[in-house]
């Protein structure tokens, strides 16, 4: 865990019209094989950050490396290294889980062998099997939630970011997706994730990042974090250090 | 190619699966094109075969209005109905709308004696002494009162020109007939045998009317071959509505995020697009075409022939199906939610159907919109069909028009890329 799957030096980014949050001289290090939490009120720049670090919005200064590779106008095969589960549904509804993930494997560049191979077993691991052939918007929003990480992962990416992977799903559809994230990052694949949902994070998280108005204001090891705020949960260290002040 | 594959798969499957959208795409402009060709047929028979109802107010009491009555009739344009003199105008327009008539006539009180002063008048100027006749400044023949045409403002200034037409020739026969025998009897010092009357007023040299074509096939185009290939053009050009509003929500959606962060590029998607969507035309112009050539000739409208040159028609369709799609996509691009790419589509259709010739014909525009019409893609696929399907033409005669067309979807594609470059897209 020494090197970085993730690092941002000295990022500086604004929307155009000066409209949401700002970052400025931002710096932040991912490392590789880690389980990362990124926390904030509504508006503190987390969904900003994941598009940066994915590359969905380009920045003017300072450098994001994803396990090396630059990301402002980076090359296209750099997209293959990671994944992306948004917090939208993002897949089409009129076709079938199967379908969804015949389509992505083939832009992931995966071969027909290898997208029928990776299916298969991600249709069982999420327990979508039987509905493999339902087109998707019949489904609940837990079994969309477990079709938009299967292909999320398809393509077995060395870095994941998930933003807000769980939001409006049951037990059980949690329990799946978040013992999955755990078994993909027991395999060595990074996970980057930001949720609302404070006791879920606690569970999956081993490090966590606190982010407010475009600033991190805490980063370690939650353990860390927990026992030098004499805080004895992820909730009470949030409130603690972002205010009770509503983020509308 | 195994992601411009996949990218057909997921949009045709996608397609397949909207039944409404396809119903609009296929059973839509199938209607409009029978609707439409049905309408302008029978205005075309109207004018050409049915009789227009006419109420003849006859005030004269000599034989002249009568014989005008009876010339109009022979005319062969109006079903003549006889009327009682009317005590006033409004009492003609209570008729008309009682009849259902759209013209009315009123012969004035003294036409005949009008008509035989005019005739003695012209005669005996004839057949003076040429010398006498130029110093005499005075002498000019008389002008009969007017006829009273009534006419419902429904009808069109062209339709009621034709109308007029009608009446002048009738008046001329009338008047002619007079003349001639007021100066036979001024010459002979008897009648007109009746056979010389007829040779003379009657003995038209007749028309032939021979449609030109490239091919020297002389078939008379019928409102099917106008109509169908001009209303299929615009069939093509409303992908708009579905493709357009496609993109955008496609564009809006959390899949197409998800799509910038794959290793491919989006330009896969928009191509894929284009193809199903020419594939799309391709097969509305197949059934458009197939229901005019097999179905017309069974609910009573004129059949549709289709081109010799079938290699030319397939060429043109799929130049003009490119260009509807990539117009749509272009639309679909620079716009920001469905509602606008739909709006925005189809009025601009609307606005290319009227630039390009399909409301109006192209000769009848004024010179100024006569220059404008080359920017619509609508005007090139139009005069391509109409050189196919009316001329008889082959494919060397619409190359001009294909080259056209494509060269305004080049045009369209640029700017697309402009767009999606400008909008971060690609």
């Amino acid at each position: 865990m020494n090197t970085s799957a993730i690092a941002i030096r000295s990022l500086s980014f604004s929307y155009p019209k000066q409209e949401g949050v700002q970052f400025e001289e931002f710096s932040l290090d991912v490392p590789d094989g880690m389980r990362f939490g990124l926390f904030g009120p509504n508006g503190a720049g987390k969904t900003t950050l994941m598009k940066l670090m994915t590359g969905l919005l380009k920045y003017k200064k300072g450098s994001i490396r994803l396990l090396e590779h630059e990301m402002n106008g980076h090359p296209k095969s750099v997209n293959k290294l990671f994944g992306f589960v948004p917090q939208d549904y993002s897949f089409y509804a009129e076709l079938s889980p199967r379908e969804n993930l015949a389509f992505f494997g083939a832009w992931y560049g995966l071969s027909k062998i290898e997208i029928k191979k990776r299916s298969s077993e991600l249709l069982e691991i999420l327990g979508l099997t039987d509905v493999k052939d339902r087109y998707l918007h019949t489904f609940s929003g837990g079994m969309k939630r477990r079709v938009n990480l299967a292909i999320g992962v398809l393509h077995r990416p060395r870095v994941l970011f998930l933003d807000e992977p769980t939001v409006g799903v049951d037990v059980q559809s949690r329990h799946a997706i978040i013992q999955y994230l755990k078994e993909l990052n027991r395999q060595g694949t990074t996970l980057v994730y930001t949720s609302h949902q404070l006791e879920e994070a606690e569970g999956l998280c081993e490090k966590i990042a606190l982010m407010d108005d475009g600033k991190i204001i805490a980063h370690d090891q939650l353990a860390t974090l927990l026992k030098e705020h004499r805080q004895d949960g992820l909730e009470g260290l949030f409130l603690e250090l972002t205010g009770k002040r509503f983020r509308d | 190619m195994h992601t411009l594959k996949a990218s057909i798969i997921k949009d045709l499957k996608i397609l397949m699966r909207d039944r409404i959208g396809l119903l609009m795409m296929f059973f839509m402009p199938v209607l409009l094109v029978i609707v439409i060709t049905s309408v302008q047929n029978s205005t075309f028979e109207l004018v050409n075969n049915n009789k227009i109802t006419l109420l003849a107010f006859n005030r004269d009491k000599g034989p002249e209005g009568a014989r005008l009555l009876s010339a109009l009739e022979k005319i062969g344009m109006f079903r003549l109905l006889p009327l009682e003199t009317p005590s006033s105008d409004k009492e003609i327009s209570v008729q008309m709308h009682v009849k259902d008539a759209l013209v009315a006539v009123v012969i004035p009180v003294d036409f005949s004696s009008s008509i035989q002063k005019r005739a003695v008048d012209i005669a005996s100027r004839a057949l003076k002494d040429p010398d006498s006749l130029s110093q005499d400044k005075n002498l000019h023949a008389t002008q009969p009162d007017s006829l009273l045409m009534f006419y419902h403002p429904v009808m069109q200034p062209s339709f009621r020109q034709s109308i007029e037409g009608a009446f002048h020739s009738a008046v001329q026969v009338i008047q002619g007939e007079a003349i001639v025998k007021t100066l036979y009897n001024e010459v002979n010092s008897h009648s007109i045998p009746p056979d010389l009357e007829k040779d003379i007023l009657f003995g038209q040299i007749p028309i032939t009317e021979i449609p030109v074509s490239r091919s020297g096939s002389r078939v008379v185009p019928n409102a099917s071959q106008h109509n169908v290939p001009a209303w299929t053009i615009f069939a093509m050009f409303f992908v708009v509505v579905s493709l357009g509003s496609s993109v955008v929500r496609e564009k809006i959606s959390g899949s197409f995020v998800r799509l910038k962060t794959l290793p491919s590029s989006y330009l896969n998607a928009l191509f894929s697009k284009q193809i199903v969507y020419v594939m799309v035309t391709f097969l509305q112009a197949t059934v458009i075409f197939a229901v005019g050539n097999l179905l017309f000739p069974h609910i009573g409208l004129p059949t549709l022939h289709l081109p010799g040159d079938i290699p030319g028609l397939i060429l043109v369709t799929l130049a003009c199906g490119w260009c509807a799609a990539s117009y749509a996509i272009c639309v679909g691009v620079f716009s920001e939610t469905p509602e606008q790419s739909n709006g925005f589509g189809a009025i601009s259709i609307i606005i290319m159907a009227a630039l390009g010739g399909l409301l109006v014909p192209s000769f009848a525009m004024p010179a100024n919109m006569q220059q404008m019409l080359r920017i619509s893609p609508m005007h090139w696929g139009l005069e391509a069909y109409y050189a196919l399907f009316l001329e008889g033409g082959k494919l060397k005669d619409v190359f001009t028009n294909i080259l056209s067309l494509a060269g305004i979807t080049i045009g369209i594609q640029l700017f697309t890329l402009y767009g999606l470059k400008k909008k971060n897209l690609i």
